[in-house]
């Protein structure tokens, strides 16, 4: 299992790109933080997901 | 009135802050990205608060359906805000250093522009802005403390609005889910409070107090 925002999932092996989709957030409007280190955006594709891993997905909505 | 001497305000300033506190307010450096009803808010509470450096960056004018919520003034319509609102801190804050851009700001110039902040905050108003900004200072400038805010559309209650501490130098500020695209307008008092999050989160920062 891994840690997304505090809530577990079986989610090993798949990338950042996929596990984004899956829960419906859309690239353009996150930031992602993997066990305390940014995910740059243009390795989400590439960055695999293991047992134990910490996900943040920090969703940004429009206001200010 | 003549305004008072730098010596006779950084007194006032000290007598309310604490001679150690206000040192370090003095000192520091904040860049205010976006200076609409969020950073118009939290750039004047940080002038007031003495903090000794500004940087103001808004590329957008001052238009009538601002008013509602930001820290302009009719006469102000057509200029830019970086513009208005410099004229408004200089009155409250004479003697901070301001610096002011009317830019945009892009992945390809925030790491210039931003490098003289010791704090940035994050006040722009759409979410994909809002993410390319965290996401280009998160990535290329691993150094600074970043206070961004999402989700103060509307009238939910203000209690929902708080500060949380994502990873060491990246502070959040807000509900998280009221989007302004599911249409909630935006209301002053609301978007007070998460300036007054964002603003007090930086003066945190700055006096070396971490936790949330």
């Amino acid at each position: 299992m891994l840690t997304i925002n505090g809530k577990e999932y079986d989610f090993r092996g798949m990338t950042v790109a996929e596990v984004l989709k899956e829960l419906g957030y859309g690239e353009q409007r996150v930031a992602v933080e993997l066990n305390e280190s940014i995910v740059p955006k243009a390795q989400y594709g590439t960055t695999t997901l293991f047992e134990g891993d910490h996900l943040e997905v920090v969703r940004f909505v429009g206001g200010g | 009135m003549a305004i008072p001497t730098k010596e006779e305000m950084y007194r006032a300033l000290e007598e309310r802050h604490g001679a150690e506190l206000q040192k370090k307010l003095t000192a520091a450096s904040v860049a205010v990205c976006g200076l609409g009803g969020l950073g118009s808010n939290i750039a004047i509470a940080l002038a007031r608060a003495g903090v000794g450096r500004l940087h103001i960056i808004d590329f957008d004018r001052v238009d009538i359906s601002n008013l509602n919520r930001q820290q302009y003034y009719p006469e102000q319509l057509g200029l830019y805000k970086a513009e208005a609102l410099y004229d408004t801190l200089s009155r409250i804050a004479p003697y901070c250093g301001i610096r002011r851009e009317s830019v945009k700001l892009t992945e390809e110039n925030i790491p210039e522009l931003l490098a003289d902040a010791d704090i940035i905050c994050e006040a722009f108003d759409a979410a994909d802005q809002k993410a390319m900004l965290v996401n280009t200072v998160l990535e290329k400038m691993p150094e600074k403390y970043l206070v961004s805010g999402s989700g103060m559309a509307g009238i939910a209650p203000s209690n929902t609005i708080s500060t949380r501490r994502v990873t060491k130098r990246f502070y959040l500020c807000g509900d998280g889910v009221s989007d302004v695209a599911d249409g909630m307008g935006l209301v002053a008092s609301r978007v007070l409070v998460c300036a007054g999050h964002q603003a007090h989160a930086v003066i945190r920062i700055i006096a070396e107090e971490y936790d949330v």
